[in-house]
């Protein structure tokens, strides 16, 4: 789930209605500080795209790579050291792209204390398993030098000797590609002992998971690379003192990774280019669901949804007014109505203002022939089998809504228990140890805060039909 | 607070009947305790191939000394790959014993994890995505046609043993929905035609093309690119000027 929804986000729910760059996020740098001066967003043009060979029209494997300018230079910035790649990652203002959107050079950053002598690791999380998002997919198998060459640049500016790349196991020929991509660097001296001729030695290995969404948070990750259930850590210890087999680790997203060289060679202050301060760079949208042309496109932080999904999904089935509500970032984050889809600028800040967040930036789109009761529905039971079991308000509170949401799609309720089911999310969302409780939590409270009039018309035309429910006469 | 102790009471006489204390109905989709059955008890031997061997040595050699638990899940991945798709218990003891692990330890990944499958499946494990991308597109209807035409329930076996056909969350091609794996291949952008002409070419052990069914070749628009018209740049394109030697 790619660290879903770290709490980051949560903090800055406090500020809604606040609108755009207004909005409080601390981090505790000077670089975001700018004022905003650009006011259009996209479209990119190509040759300001990263992942150029995103739909596998040409060479994946090194030769290709290698024209398309990957490893170019790989070694002059590899001899700038840690704090010059630190900083280019800093002043880029590059948010991890799992989710969570921390910002990538200062997580980075975090890693550059004494280690006691232990080894340091990176991880790369590419069990990409949040409905809606298949970004990281396009990466591994049409551009997986990228996530090579910026394991190693990741892995210099921690100072780690090694990555494990935590690939989920369904994605089994994206994962032989990568491991071909591999191979090639190994052979090429690109990686390995004194790798690029930097002097510095790197390895880079590849781990399947089995099938479990919760490894997608960074800890439950840890876990499963050490051969244990996916079962998340409490924090802290956070990863940066004590991760992967007790040493300081970092775990960055495929995409977080993968633009990392670009970003050095082209510079910091280019990706900073594009989008709104705080928000800046290009990104990777899914785009699913009810369009004409479903499509995973590169395109600027901050373009609006609407022109978003008109440029490159072919607009909604059926037109803009059809339709119903879009899940801007994948399952966990809340649904957004159309009247806001309308105006939202696909960002963090912007999303936050919608009282939802960017998460992986895979938007669902539905039109007016869903139902979106069932929909809803469905991602919950998606979150109650992928919960671990850990935490009790996770397990036995998601199955709750499970079969709460099943009646509801019938009607079979009472309007009470709107109430009720917003009572228990809220009880849900922050008890637990890692954020797939909130991201459970989160789609039930954007149904009800947007679509409560649905549901309280199928009660009424339950009881209409079959006299008052069971709930209604018990409560 | 008192009116959910008025209810309590009132369902206390009304459905008296119900005194009899039964366990809790199954709250997931698999059975999480082994059942010895004649293909899958721990008196059935099992041991890696020779080519297997050196694979398994291959990943134990990815994780430092002392973590060499960290290859448990590469392993019994490997090892349910040799025996046909499925896990016996046996297998389970073998990973345990190379990891030096109490057995215990290998039991509770195994059932954790939802790609290890511990029962007796088919040569050909179906597994449609159901999940919210691929439900608005018509996974419903592409399931139905898969149960249809193998003749299997979801969760079970077909009848001639060929087939499995199981239910997954999401699978990470949300913009290629609906979509199918077979095995560890992903069947994309299916319409119900397309899942019964690749359920007959499986029947008739024939490998069916995978990924997009509707003409096109990865997660790009359909008719027509909207991005990435132009020839990539190549080596050097808008270098910054600090690493201009």
């Amino acid at each position: 789930m790619a660290g879903a929804l770290a709490r980051v986000v949560q903090a800055t729910k406090t500020h809604i209605g606040v609108v755009g760059p207004l909005v409080n996020i601390n981090n505790g740098s000077v670089r975001f500080q700018q004022t905003q001066t650009k006011t259009k967003f996209g479209p990119l043009s190509d040759s300001d795209r990263v992942f150029t060979n995103l739909y596998g029209r040409h060479d994946w494997r090194l030769k290709g790579a290698l024209s398309r300018g990957d490893w170019y230079m790989t070694k002059e910035i590899m001899l700038k050291g840690t704090d010059w790649i630190v900083n280019e990652l800093k002043t880029s203002g590059l948010r991890g792209r799992g989710g969570a959107g921390f910002p990538t050079g200062m997580k980075w950053s975090f890693m550059n204390k004494p280690s006691g002598g232990r080894p340091k690791y990176l991880v790369v999380n590419a069990d990409e398993g949040e409905p809606g998002t298949c970004k990281d997919r396009e990466i591994m198998r049409h551009d997986p030098h990228k996530l090579v060459e910026g394991c190693l640049v990741a892995g210099r500016a921690i100072g780690a000797q090694a990555a494990y790349i935590y690939i989920r196991g369904e994605f089994y020929n994206e994962a032989s590609n990568l491991q071909v991509a591999i191979a090639e660097a190994y052979q090429a001296g690109l990686i390995g002992k004194n790798a690029c001729g930097s002097g510095y030695d790197f390895d880079v290995f590849v781990h399947r998971g089995a099938g479990a969404y919760i490894c997608g948070e960074e800890t439950a990750l840890i876990e499963s690379i050490e051969g244990k259930q996916g079962k998340p850590r409490l924090k802290p210890p956070f990863p940066a003192d004590v991760g992967l087999f007790g040493c300081p680790t970092t775990v960055n997203n495929v995409e977080t990774i993968a633009v990392a060289p670009t970003i050095c060679r082209r510079g910091g202050a280019w990706f900073a280019s594009f989008g709104r301060t705080r928000n800046s760079g290009t990104k990777l949208f899914n785009i699913s669901g009810h369009v004409n042309t479903p499509c995973t496109v590169e395109e600027e932080m901050s373009i609006p949804l609407k022109e978003l999904i008109e440029r490159h999904a072919g607009g909604v089935t059926g037109g803009w007014d059809n339709l119903l509500a879009i899940i801007p970032g994948g399952s966990s984050t809340p649904l957004i109505p159309k009247d806001v889809c309308e105006t939202v600028l696909m960002d963090f800040d912007g999303l936050v203002a919608a009282q939802t967040s960017l998460g992986t930036a895979a938007i669902i789109v539905m039109d007016k022939s869903t139902d979106i009761v069932k929909a809803i529905a469905r991602l919950i039971m998606f979150y109650k089998h992928e919960s671990c079991g850990q935490c009790t308000p996770c397990r036995e509170g998601v199955s709750w809504m499970n079969k709460i949401m099943y009646r509801f799609v019938d009607g079979n309720a009472s309007p009470k228990e709107i109430d009720m089911l917003w009572e228990l999310s809220k009880q849900i969302e922050g008890h637990t140890i890692c954020a797939l409780g909130d991201g459970a939590a989160w789609p039930v409270q954007g149904l009800i805060r947007h679509f409560r009039p649905e549901l309280e018309r199928r009660m009424a035309e339950h009881a209409a039909a079959h006299g008052p429910s069971k709930a209604e006469r018990l409560y | 607070m008192l009116s959910s102790l008025r209810t309590g009471t009132q369902s206390l006489w009304r459905v008296s009947s119900r005194a009899l204390q039964t366990t809790a109905n199954l709250q997931h989709d698999s059975l999480f305790v082994h059942r010895d059955t004649p293909e899958d008890n721990p008196s059935i031997p099992f041991e890696f191939t020779a080519e297997n061997q050196k694979r398994a040595d291959a990943l134990l050699n990815i994780y430092p000394e002392g973590h060499k638990r960290g290859a448990m899940i590469p392993l019994l991945d490997l090892a349910q790959r040799q025996n046909g798709g499925w896990l016996p218990i046996s297998a389970m003891h073998k990973v345990a014993d190379m990891l030096n692990l109490p057995k215990m330890r290998v039991y509770e990944v195994a059932t954790f994890y939802t790609m290890f499958i511990r029962r007796p499946i088919g040569k050909y494990h179906l597994q449609v995505c159901t999940t919210t991308p691929c439900w608005l597109r018509g996974s419903d209807a592409v399931l139905k046609a898969i149960t249809d035409t193998t003749g299997c329930h979801v969760g079970g076996n077909s009848p001639c043993g060929k087939f499995s056909v199981s239910e997954v969350e999401c699978l990470g091609a949300c913009v290629n929905a609906p979509m199918l794996q077979v095995n560890d291949d992903y069947y994309e952008d299916l319409t119900i035609e397309d899942t019964k002409e690749i359920i007959e070419k499986l029947k008739r052990d024939e490998k069916p093309k995978p990924g997009p069914r509707n003409g096109r070749f990865a997660a790009e628009p359909l008719g027509g690119l909207t991005s990435l018209t132009e020839e990539p740049t190549g080596p050097g394109y808008g270098l910054q000027d600090a690493l201009k030697a």
